[in-house]
């Protein structure tokens, strides 16, 4: 058997990989083993080497029945659940079921609170004045000032309003 | 351009400059990754939209103030080995050197600043310091994160911040960093103990490249595990916080090693010496071992603090791509072996055999 990618040595290493749930396959010679860096499985992507000789991965699209997809990229739950990975940005407005569990396991915490891009600045500030004024809420609530409540909740749905009206977080552009 | 030649005749600035705490701290990293709205993922994209999303980036990095005479290539005009010196150095990761059309790396001449064009992410931007300067190596990045944020759309929400393909990098997308040389723990058996340490309070420990590897030359390195709900100078200033505590105890198990265990120390500081200036023949994992050794003992100043240096650039220039690249050709396993051991003999000429006695007779006096 010749070797798969300079075709004219005999291939002595044999390499199978499980790539999207379909054993694929490939056979090199010693010196394009070593050239591919096949020796050393941790840094070797059998998937990156076929597409690199032209090969692309066919990713044959086989939703399973009640399997969600994302309108935008086709990356299902499924993807999700052998990768670890998501397809694209609006992936997590998708697959938000379940993620806010999944974000406190990893991270203990579910919201962030570092850099802001400028762009964003404006709806960042009026997030964390909701939150603000949820927590006052609550507060109220809680030690019976229903005067004081009435105020805040009509204070929140004006709030909830004028972000309404703010262009949506993930869509991002001005 | 800066030509790859260039690059590899150049040693990174931090490979030879030092830093606070460089004695134990050999480096601080930081890492940025970022997305661009409207592209799949780098991991999901089909190959055209691999290379449009490289087309709006690789001109747009090419363009800060920061990569002026930058080293900038596709990983496909890479060859195999030119791509393992880049991960030998630190500057690419190994995913990254695996990867073929749409994927690029930009670097600054200093080599301080990496810039990784389709790794798991559209962008994954490294900063690179000496010592232990993580905030000084964030700083570094924040601002040409700032720069790029201007010419290229984020993907970002305000309540999960900046989005990236895999959530465990959710949030500040902030991965940093500390390379440290632990020889005492390790030697005095604390090293288990420090590793499960950090683990309990939320810190990864892995070995010298990265998730997976096996700690060679008793270096290790430590980084925040988690991204999301702390701002980025919280998760450095708590990473640093436990950096210090680990350098303490490092101190501390050096100092009760000469104080306990003298004899074995001068045993092996000196094998390690004896070993690499006279071996002909020497495999890679035996050479970090000892070059750690030997760092330990101009630490502890039984060598002169100059050769420090030369035993920082060794580590790197005895990796199996630095030496098939002054080879000029591919080398088996068996040649590199007998490069590398002549490329340390040369370098540690100088090296006088190590002196223990102004240390052991200090030591003595403080005994009666």
């Amino acid at each position: 058997m010749k070797c798969d990618v300079c075709q004219s040595e005999d291939a002595t290493v044999y390499f199978s990989q499980l790539i999207e749930g379909k054993l694929k396959k490939v056979n090199l010679c010693k010196s394009c083993a070593e050239e591919k860096g096949v020796t050393d499985p941790t840094g070797f992507a059998l998937a990156d080497m076929l597409q690199g000789m032209g090969e692309e991965t066919v990713t044959e699209k086989r939703t399973a029945p009640g399997d969600r997809v994302c309108d935008e990229c086709g990356f299902t739950q499924s993807d999700f659940k052998k990768t670890g990975r998501f397809g694209c940005a609006h992936c997590y407005e998708v697959f938000a079921e379940g993620l806010e569990n999944l974000l406190e396991a990893m991270h203990k915490k579910t919201e962030h609170c570092g850099k802001v891009p400028k762009r964003y600045e404006a709806t960042r500030a009026r997030r964390e004045r909701l939150n603000d004024l949820k927590g006052k809420l609550q507060e109220a609530v809680a030690s019976e000032d229903y005067e004081e409540a009435a105020r805040l909740r009509d204070e929140i749905s004006k709030a909830e309003a004028e972000s309404e009206e703010a262009p949506s977080a993930s869509a991002g552009e001005d | 351009m800066m030509r790859f030649s260039t690059l590899l005749k150049k040693p990174a600035e931090w490979m030879r400059s030092t830093g606070p705490d460089h004695d134990i701290v050999m480096t601080s990293r930081v890492r940025l990754a970022r997305n661009l709205v409207d592209h799949p993922f780098p991991g999901w994209a089909r190959k055209e939209e691999r290379l449009a999303v490289m087309g709006e980036i690789k001109p747009a990095v090419e363009e800060l103030s920061e990569m002026k005479e930058a080293f900038s290539e596709e990983m496909t005009n890479l060859s195999a080995i030119e791509k393992q010196v880049l991960v030998e150095r630190h500057l690419v990761s190994r995913e990254h050197a695996a990867k073929g059309p749409g994927c690029a790396t930009v670097m600054n001449r200093k080599q301080t600043i990496s810039i990784m064009v389709n790794e798991e992410d559209h962008l994954r931007m490294q900063s690179i310091q000496p010592g232990l300067q993580l905030l000084r190596a964030y700083k570094a990045l924040d601002s040409i994160d700032t720069e790029l944020e201007s010419q290229l759309a984020y993907a970002f929400d305000t309540r999960y911040g900046y989005l990236t393909a895999c959530p465990t990098n959710l949030g500040t997308g902030m991965r940093a960093s500390a390379m440290l040389h632990l020889p005492g723990l390790v030697l005095s058996d604390q090293i288990n103990q420090t590793i499960q340490g950090a683990n309990k309070i939320g810190l990864a420990v892995r070995g010298l490249y990265g998730e997976g590897t096996e700690a060679l030359a008793n270096l290790f390195q430590i980084s925040n595990q988690t991204t999301l709900g702390r701002s980025e100078e919280a998760i450095i200033e708590n990473l640093d916080r436990v950096i210090r505590q680990i350098i303490e105890n490092e101190q501390n198990a050096r100092l009760k090693l000469l104080e306990d265990r003298p004899t074995m120390l001068q045993d092996q500081i000196g094998r390690a010496y004896a070993i690499l200036t006279h071996a002909h023949i020497i495999p890679s994992k035996e050479a970090l071992n000892l070059l750690s050794l030997i760092r330990l003992g101009s630490d502890l100043g039984v060598f002169e603090e100059e050769d420090r240096e030369i035993i920082n650039v060794l580590l790197t220039e005895i990796q199996p791509a630095h030496l098939q690249i002054e080879a000029k050709r591919k080398l088996d396993a068996e040649e590199r072996d007998v490069l590398r051991a002549e490329i340390i003999r040369r370098n540690l000429k100088g090296l006088t055999a190590p002196d223990f006695g102004d240390i052991l007779s200090n030591r003595d006096t403080d005994d009666e």
